[in-house]
């Protein structure tokens, strides 16, 4: 490379290093590439070099070009880090000083999401009736998920539940997302002795999603698991739920027989409503809401409880759903998308939490 | 799945209304999922015949018509068709009726003078097309007073049921058929027996190469076919159910895949290279051209049917494309095979083909079947075809699928709820196929039929791994004991309807329920409460976000990105709320909302496991507080987010003069206006402070944002002990404000720190009540104002008493912080 491009270099290279804020970095940017620039003038020059020194130093200029842009745009990202780093620095305060004695901006604003309201009533009635709040973790294992449950591989359910998959870990095996709240029921029969008596609120994971599906959304689930527990029971425990919360103390209920692999027998159940309407008890029609039966001797072996002494039951709905039926609430997609104006309408007041004293 | 009404009538005799077989299919388990019934609208629609037509009185265009409609009385109807006549025969609307094209109801009126006590309908009244150019013109032998529909054949609904993945038998209209007589809504017709006349050797052999492709396979030629369109009725089934006629050999084995559940293959003998249909495993490299006329890679775990050239049909999921039947086959043969439901359900989904053989195989046919389907299916292609039979060639050995079970009376009422009485249980088994076996007043022991692969199949345990050996087994024996009896209840009380079981409440343990929340439960309840109560909207967001975005907000594991995203912006576990909670700000501010304050009780995931999921109940602050008279609109700031993270502090009983703050707050704030909350020097409680500018501008932020984070499960949980007696001294305070020159690098904490530990028996409080750092100080200096409170406990204090304490106070402060008093 001749001399010229090398001093070019040279002082550029020296110049950057020199410029010590943006303004004098810009100065060196356009004394440089700019349209007047040293390296734009030797370009320009280019046509009266002579034919056969031509494209040598054609090449030359052109690999000189793509150097000095990136050694100016490295400095210019050096120069505003330095320049965040200082203000940063500036900026400090005393982050001990104690806050001020009141929230900004008062408190009327606040609200509950209609979800967790809707899993603090629904703990509420549920509590009445003696069930306590369990939980599990989000990400669960293969086996928690459907094997515990009689659910094995070749299962054509497991096609049904659009299962999100974590890479697998150290045993080979991917864990999910859970796709229900049911792994929970195996986690509580491992964990305790029964007499069992637990609901699950909790987010649960589907890898679908359009109008009326999100890939994250709620369900409760409930298992009792007890001597003398029969499907009269889950019968009259889901009723008395479902009229309690909706609040409609003749809500007609039916139950028609279905599948599902972790229950025998299994029911699907329906409420009464009005199909153009919308509203509740009334109309006619049926609305198919949850799905519940006596858990398979299967899964209480898998679980270690010996079905000759226990029995029980269990089912599971969707917290949004029963949310959006209660409230009157078209659209499911705003519940997860933190809009302050449908927060605000539907939100509930948080120094009004359900109580079964003060009606939920 | 679906079927016609008739084709159910075909397998079940039966007078009851279709409304009735509905209700009926939805209460046992077969749920309705739609019903197409052309014929209903049309249904009070009659024959009629037009006994006279006159010229209308007053009308040129209009005629009088004295119509028959069935009973004997002539009805007067005015009538403009130009094609009325006496003699014809017609469609006749009676009043009341709803004209679907017209979109009236139909009421008597009259017209010029002349009564009009029905209508004639044309074609485009009933909806039946275009045709409007006059009446129905029906033959003269159309039965006078028969319902149009009927007799026109269009009164066949379609019905769709959606059958659970336990019920193969249920995927035949047989065995729709079968448990809807069990319900009492008919008789099962019983399959006709064909007598087949075997002429000559069967031209192709089976072999069983591997037991694994298959157990038992038995097949049969015809000779002398002639393929081609199936008859019409065949067709009209076909398309009905929404399957595509394609010759009549193969429309027969759709007929019987859906009429018996039996999926059957026809091969073209003249196709089959060799004499023998091989079932082996598939071999590295090989492929197949099915059907549907895609091309599938096989490997070894699908099991084929091939001959000498290699594989010609995936066994039980799909036939290959090269010796299917067509036009010009004149030798057919049939293959009624039993495969492996599991390894049906593994390769269609290695594939991912779904076809109505698949449906039924993975879910288990009937094991029992075999010949006489084959010989159903031989009888219907000679009735369309022709030909004559081979002998039938067999390889493997039917499986062994009798079993019995025992359902003791007194368990309808045990497990289902319900007082059964044993006739009507056994009755119902008896209806399902179940043959009993023994009888006593307690129990009943039944056999169970072939078709019913989900009753006391036993198997199918996949015990938790970790469980003490004697449980395990006790547990196992457990189930071995009672799932065959739970299978039997279940069946009589699904067909008895579950509807009949009387509800109970569930019985408490005592009228007073214990707490439904344990203490960890009803903190985060109360952090959510307390967070809306200081002003803030509890939110709800997706646990995923795009991994790009989640690494502004700390480590995003491999191990925590999602194999399958449903989207590229949903691929990683958050590191925290707080990056939801930022990203839902952006949002807002974008609609025009830019000031927020935004809180979720979420989860942040740090590691797959269950400990690396945190419970955390985070904040983000956006903007400006509101404008108002009184106070004056300005940004929020860290202080702010400071705030709310004490106060769940405090709501949750942490000793507040335990926590203590550090500068060391994750990446994503600010670095110098943040901090971190800490009981001792371990216990990270929370996390504060505003945005870092780089992430606020990432996330397109322009405001000011603060955020906060609480980590619930790292608060110690409170011990529930009685407060001791309240502090209620008898002489009334002193308060004396002091005010100290700093350093600007001390903190106020290490001032008020300082102050409170001067002299902890009289200082009772110590608050920090003024800020100043100005031109009025020397460079680099800050002014703190404090107030200390004295409360005096033996005797009211006296000046020097006061003064003496203040001098330790300024002591205490200049020694810990090098402050000087004010002056």
């Amino acid at each position: 490379m001749s001399d010229d491009l090398d001093a070019l270099r040279g002082e550029t290279a020296d110049a950057l290093a020199a410029a010590a804020d943006l303004r004098a970095w810009d100065a060196v940017r356009v004394g440089t590439i700019g349209k007047s620039g040293r390296l734009t003038g030797l370009l320009k020059g280019l046509g009266a070099v002579p034919a056969e020194q031509r494209k040598e130093r054609g090449a030359a200029l052109n690999r000189l070009k793509a150097e000095l842009e990136a050694a100016i745009e490295a400095r210019r990202v050096a120069l505003e880090a330095a320049a965040l780093e200082a203000r940063l620095a500036s900026e400090r305060m005393d982050v001990s000083l104690p806050p001020r004695p009141h929230p900004p901006g008062g408190a009327g604003e606040g609200g509950i999401h209609p979800i967790s309201r809707t899993i603090e009533e629904l703990t509420a009635i549920f509590g009445a009736m003696g069930f306590r709040v369990a939980e599990g973790p989000d990400i669960e294992s293969d086996w928690l998920n459907f094997s515990a449950l009689n659910i094995p591989d070749h299962h054509p359910a497991r096609q049904d539940h659009d299962t999100f998959y974590l890479p697998a870990g150290a045993d080979g095996r991917r864990p999910v997302l859970r796709t229900h709240t049911s792994p929970v029921q195996a986690r509580t029969m491992l964990g305790q002795e029964p007499p069992i008596r637990v609901i699950v609120p909790g987010r649960t994971w589907r890898a679908d999603h359009d109008a009326t599906h999100s890939p994250m959304f709620h369900q409760v689930e409930g298992l009792v698991i007890d001597r003398g527990i029969t499907l009269g029971h889950l019968k009259g425990c889901l009723i008395d739920f479902l009229r309690a919360f909706f609040g409609i103390g003749d809500l007609p209920v039916r139950f028609r027989a279905s599948y599902f692999p972790f229950t025998e027998p299994s029911m699907e159940v329906d409420i009464g409503w009005n199909r153009k309407t919308g509203e509740l008890g009334k109309g006619g029609d049926w609305l198919e809401i949850l799905g519940s039966g006596m858990v398979h001797p299967r899964v209480l072996a898998n679980c270690g409880i010996d079905a000759r002494e226990w029995q029980g039951f269990a089912f599971g709905m969707g917290i949004e759903r029963i949310t959006m039926l209660k409230h009157g609430m078209p659209d499911l997609r705003p519940f997860y998308e933190s809009d302050l104006r449908w927060l605000r309408h539907y939100a509930a007041d948080p120094l009004a939490p359900p109580s079964l004293t003060e009606g939920v | 799945m679906k079927f016609t009404l008739s084709w159910l009538k075909a397998h079940l005799e039966t007078e009851a209304p279709l409304a009735d077989i509905l209700a009926t299919l939805n209460t046992i388990g077969l749920e309705v999922e739609g019903v197409e019934d052309r014929g209903a609208a049309l249904a009070s629609f009659r024959i009629a015949h037009v006994v006279e037509a006159v010229q209308h009185p007053n009308a040129d265009r209009l005629r009088a018509l004295k119509v028959d409609a069935g009973d004997g009385t002539l009805l007067s109807v005015v009538c403009g068709a130009p094609n009325a006549r006496a003699g014809m025969k017609g469609v006749v609307a009676l009043p009341g009726a709803f004209i679907p094209g017209t979109g009236i109801t139909l009421k008597k009126g009259e017209i010029r003078g002349v009564a009009s006590e029905a209508m004639m309908l044309s074609a485009r009244e009933m909806g039946l097309g275009d045709d409007h150019s006059g009446i129905v013109d029906l033959p003269e032998d159309a039965p006078l007073g028969e319902s149009y529909v009927r007799w026109a054949g269009m009164d066949d609904p379609v019905i769709e049921i959606s059958v659970t993945p336990n019920r193969g038998d249920a995927l035949s209209v047989h065995g729709v058929a079968r448990d809807l007589a069990a319900a009492g809504l008919g008789r099962l017709k019983p399959l006709v027996e064909p007598r087949i006349e075997s002429v000559y050797p069967s031209p192709l052999r089976w072999e069983i190469d591997d037991p694994r492709a298959c157990d038992y396979v038995i097949g049969r030629a015809i000779r002398g076919v002639r393929n081609g369109p199936s008859p019409k009725w065949l067709q009209d089934l076909l398309v009905a159910i929404g399957l595509r006629p394609i010759n009549a050999l193969v429309d027969v084995t759709n007929l019987y895949t859906h009429g018996l559940g039996r999926p059957l293959h026809v091969f073209d003998v003249a196709k089959v290279r060799g004499r023998t249909l091989t079932l082996r495993m598939a071999r590295e490299g090989e492929s197949l051209v099915a059907l549907n006329g895609k091309t599938y890679a096989l490997t070894p775990e699908d099991g084929v049917i091939a001959d000498e050239a290699g594989p010609e049909s995936l066994g039980g999921i799909i036939g290959g494309e090269h010796s299917g039947c067509d036009e010009d086959t004149t030798e057919v043969f049939i293959e009624c095979a039993l495969f492996d439901p599991v390894r049906i359900a593994l390769s269609g989904r290695r594939h991912d083909i779904r076809t109505d053989a698949r449906a039924r195989f993975e879910r288990g046919v009937d094991p029992a079947l075999p010949a006489h389907a084959l010989d159903l299916a031989t009888w219907t292609m000679q009735e369309i075809c022709g030909g004559e039979a081979s002998e039938v060639s067999v390889a493997g050995t039917p499986p062994a699928w009798q079993r019995s079970a025992t359902l003791r009376f007194a368990r309808l009422a045990g497990l289902g709820g319900a007082e059964v009485a044993a006739d009507e249980a056994v009755g119902i088994l008896e209806r399902l196929g179940f043959a009993v076996e023994a009888r006593n007043a307690e129990r009943v022991t039944v056999a169970v039929p072939p078709w019913r692969n989900d009753i006391a199949g036993g198997g199918g345990l996949d015990q938790a791994p970790g469980l003490a050996p004697e449980r395990a087994r006790a547990a196992a024996e457990g189930c071995a004991a009672v799932e065959p009896e739970a299978d039997l209840v279940e069946e009589v009380l699904r067909i008895r309807g579950l509807d009949r079981i009387p509800a109970v409440s569930l019985p408490v343990a005592g009228i007073v329920p214990p707490p439904a929340l344990s203490a960890r439960q009803a903190r985060a309840v109360l952090a959510r409460r307390v967070l809306a109560a200081r002003g803030m909207l509890d939110c709800v967001g997706f646990g995923f976000l795009e991994a790009k975005v989640a690494a502004l907000f700390g480590e995003t594991p491999a191990a925590l990105r999602l194999e399958n995203p449903i989207a590229a912006d949903l691929d990683q576990m958050r590191p925290t709320p707080v990056a939801s909670l930022l990203q839902a700000a952006a949002r807002n501010a974008a609609r025009g909302y830019p000031d927020v304050a935004l809180a979720e009780l979420g989860a942040a995931y740090r590691d797959p496991s269950p400990e690396g999921q945190l419970q955390v109940a985070a904040g983000v602050r956006t903007g400006h507080t509101p404008r108002h008279w009184a106070e004056a609109s300005r940004a929020v700031d860290a202080m702010d987010a400071k705030g709310d993270a004490l106060a769940v502090l405090a709501a949750l009983g942490v000793p507040m003069a335990a926590v203590s703050v550090t500068a060391d707050a994750p990446g994503f704030y600010h670095p110098g206006r943040s901090g971190v909350l800490r009981q001792g020097p371990k216990t990270v409680l929370a996390t504060f402070g505003e945005i870092h500018p780089r992430v606020a501008a990432a996330l397109d932020l322009a405001g000011p944002a603060v955020g906060f984070e609480v980590f619930l499960d790292a608060i110690p949980e409170p011990k529930r002990r009685k407060k001791g007696a309240p502090d209620l001294p008898a002489f009334q305070p002193v308060r004396r404000d002091f005010a100290f020159l700093v350093d600007a690098g001390v903190s106020a904490e290490a001032v008020l720190r300082a102050a409170r530990g001067a002299d902890k028996a009289l200082i009772a409080e110590v608050v920090l009540f003024d800020r100043y750092a100005g031109d009025k100080l020397p460079e680099g200096k800050v002014s703190l104002a404090i107030q200390a409170v004295l409360q005096p406990r033996e005797a009211t204090l006296t000046d020097a008493e006061i003064e003496a304490a203040a001098a330790k106070l300024v002591a205490a402060v200049a020694k810990a912080t090098g402050a000087t008093l004010r002056g």
